[in-house]
């Protein structure tokens, strides 16, 4: 790992260098270096209130930090506003924890919303790239499915017509917070799989936050621990079972997801 | 405290007060000075909303959802409350009126109170019910389920996308709507007054037409439109500002409405005044 993360790099997509915030008295990011790769399912690990979600806010610029860096292929985007940062956002896709689909529009209409928002494309190329995605995320085998609202969905199909939101506007990363919370195991593999179809199938950078350990170590290709404020762990998923940081062994072992061997 | 240095009688009365009165004073101001800091707020997001009303893209059809809803949506309530109040309001000054066997002047006493007061004033509070708790509501669900982050992320201002169309239509439709009042008020005065209590018909338009001026018309207008902003930006600041889950949307609704109908009946108050200096009245 390099410290500095201003050139563009084919390896790492986005570097994190001494990340700082406070909201008010109380340090939730304190230091955080962390890199991205490209193409791959990267997955930050945490307990609650660690600050997983406020460390995706800064990857997209939705909040700005108290010190550090942000690369994005090389361009630092701390700092940026308006137009620069709108370009910046627009290689990141976001999945809501529970979809946070606009309920006053329909399937379409939900879908569609970045282009319409973003661009001024003639409707029968908008319709053509939301049909194209319902296609592919299997989404057109409901009848009628387009013109739903999202009150008629269920959880597992509001996921993926997030999903489809998210990935409307081609990005190149793609966030997703907590995919799998309140999901049955056999919900929670649907997801998984849905993470890693769409990393293959369209080639995405994926970051997922995370605290279901089996998820994790199912379809990571490179996890990183968040603990109290600062990255203590980052690899391969076989590189962290080799060797675990106590705290990290701490945090994963209970789920039973992995066998660590002998602590060191 | 050392023993070598022991506080003298002075210090002592001198510290204790201090440290009473500091806390006290704070203990007194501080609900003044959380209301105006929640009036500050309050302005801020309105400073917000103007600014992006000129602002790309303009997004018409949002606009015409919100005058649809605030609108269409209230004008069956509107129609029936404000006909059974200019019915009421002829009918207690049908009997007042009737101890001078003045029953004429209640052409006159119908128009004047609902286009100064009660038309403006009922239908600002009939939209805060039905829809500022709405607002609250919609932007509260939106908040807790991410909706409103969601925006963001699309390089959408929520403010931009959700505030700015609410209260435009807001300020647009109470005038409106205050107007339909009075067209449905006077109706139900007209019905008490003509066809029930059979006042002559030509005494009560002379009176009406020489007495009711376009002036007091315009004063209830002008106050709809203000009613219009204060109920949409209260509605919109509660329903922005949720943290938590469903119990606190249904708090920040409850807060929306009693503050917003507060906030209308003390403004009225203010506007008469500001009003009655502008045009001194002919009749009062």
């Amino acid at each position: 790992m390099t410290n500095d993360g201003s050139t563009r790099d084919d390896r790492w997509q986005i570097r994190i260098r001494g990340l700082h915030k406070s909201f008010g008295a109380q340090q939730v990011l304190r230091g955080i270096d962390l890199d991205i790769e490209r193409g791959k399912t990267n997955i930050v690990i945490g307990g609650s209130g660690q600050g997983k979600s406020v460390l995706m806010k800064h990857l997209m610029g939705l909040l700005q930090p108290d010190s550090g860096h942000i690369y994005v292929d090389g361009q630092d985007i701390v700092g940026l506003r308006d137009v620069a940062i709108a370009k910046v956002q627009r290689k990141f896709g976001m999945v809501f924890q529970y979809a946070a689909l606009f309920d006053s529009l329909n399937v379409v209409e939900n879908i569609a919303f970045p282009l319409i928002e973003r661009y001024r494309l003639p409707r029968s190329e908008i319709m053509e790239r939301v049909r194209e995605l319902l296609k592919r995320l299997d989404l057109d085998r409901v009848a009628g499915v387009e013109q739903k609202f999202p009150a008629e969905l269920s959880g597992g199909m509001r996921k993926r017509v997030g999903l489809a939101r998210a990935l409307v506007d081609r990005p190149e990363i793609l966030l997703y917070d907590e995919p799998t919370t309140g999901l049955d195991p056999i919900a929670t593999k649907n997801v998984d799989e849905m993470i890693r179809r769409t990393a293959d199938d369209f080639g995405v950078t994926s970051v997922v936050i995370s605290h279901d350990m089996a998820s994790t170590f199912r379809i990571a290709d490179r996890i990183a621990m968040l603990y109290d404020g600062i990255i203590i762990s980052c690899g391969r998923p076989d590189e962290l079972i080799a060797a675990p940081d106590p705290r990290l062994r701490e945090f994963v072992e209970p789920s039973g997801a992995v066998k660590f061997g002998a602590p060191s | 405290m050392s023993e070598a240095s022991p506080p003298s009688v002075g210090a002592q009365e001198k510290l204790p007060l201090q440290a009473q009165v500091v806390p006290l004073l704070g203990r007194i101001f501080a609900p003044l000075l959380g209301a105006v800091e929640i009036f500050g707020l309050h302005m801020l997001l309105f400073g917000r909303a103007v600014t992006w009303l000129f602002r790309r893209p303009f997004r018409l059809r949002l606009y015409l959802e919100q005058m649809e809803f605030i609108g269409v949506g209230s004008l069956p309530i509107i129609m029936l409350v404000g006909f059974f109040t200019g019915a009421v309001t002829a009918l207690q000054a049908i009997m007042a009126l009737a101890m001078f066997d003045q029953q004429r002047w209640v052409g006159y006493g119908v128009g004047v109170s609902l286009a100064r007061e009660l038309a403006p004033v009922f239908t600002a509070l009939m939209i805060t019910a039905r829809a500022g708790s709405a607002m609250a509501t919609e932007l509260g669900s939106m908040r807790i389920t991410e909706q409103i982050d969601a925006l963001t992320t699309f390089a959408v201002n929520p403010v931009h996308y959700l505030v700015t169309p609410r209260l435009v239509s807001a300020v647009l439709m109470l005038p409106v709507m205050t107007m339909v009042f009075n067209v449905l008020g006077l109706l139900g005065g007209y019905i008490i007054s003509i066809v029930v209590y059979q006042i002559d018909l030509g005494q009560v338009l002379e009176l009406f037409q020489h007495w009711v001026d376009p002036n007091d018309y315009v004063q209830g207008l002008i106050k709809a439109t203000i009613f219009g902003v204060a109920m949409a930006l209260t509605a919109c600041y509660q329903g922005f500002n949720v943290r938590g889950g469903a119990k606190e949307v249904g708090r920040a609704t409850t807060a929306a409405v009693v503050s917003s109908s507060v906030t209308v009946l003390i403004l009225d108050y203010f506007l008469i005044e500001i009003m009655s200096v502008i045009w001194p009245s002919h009749g009062m």
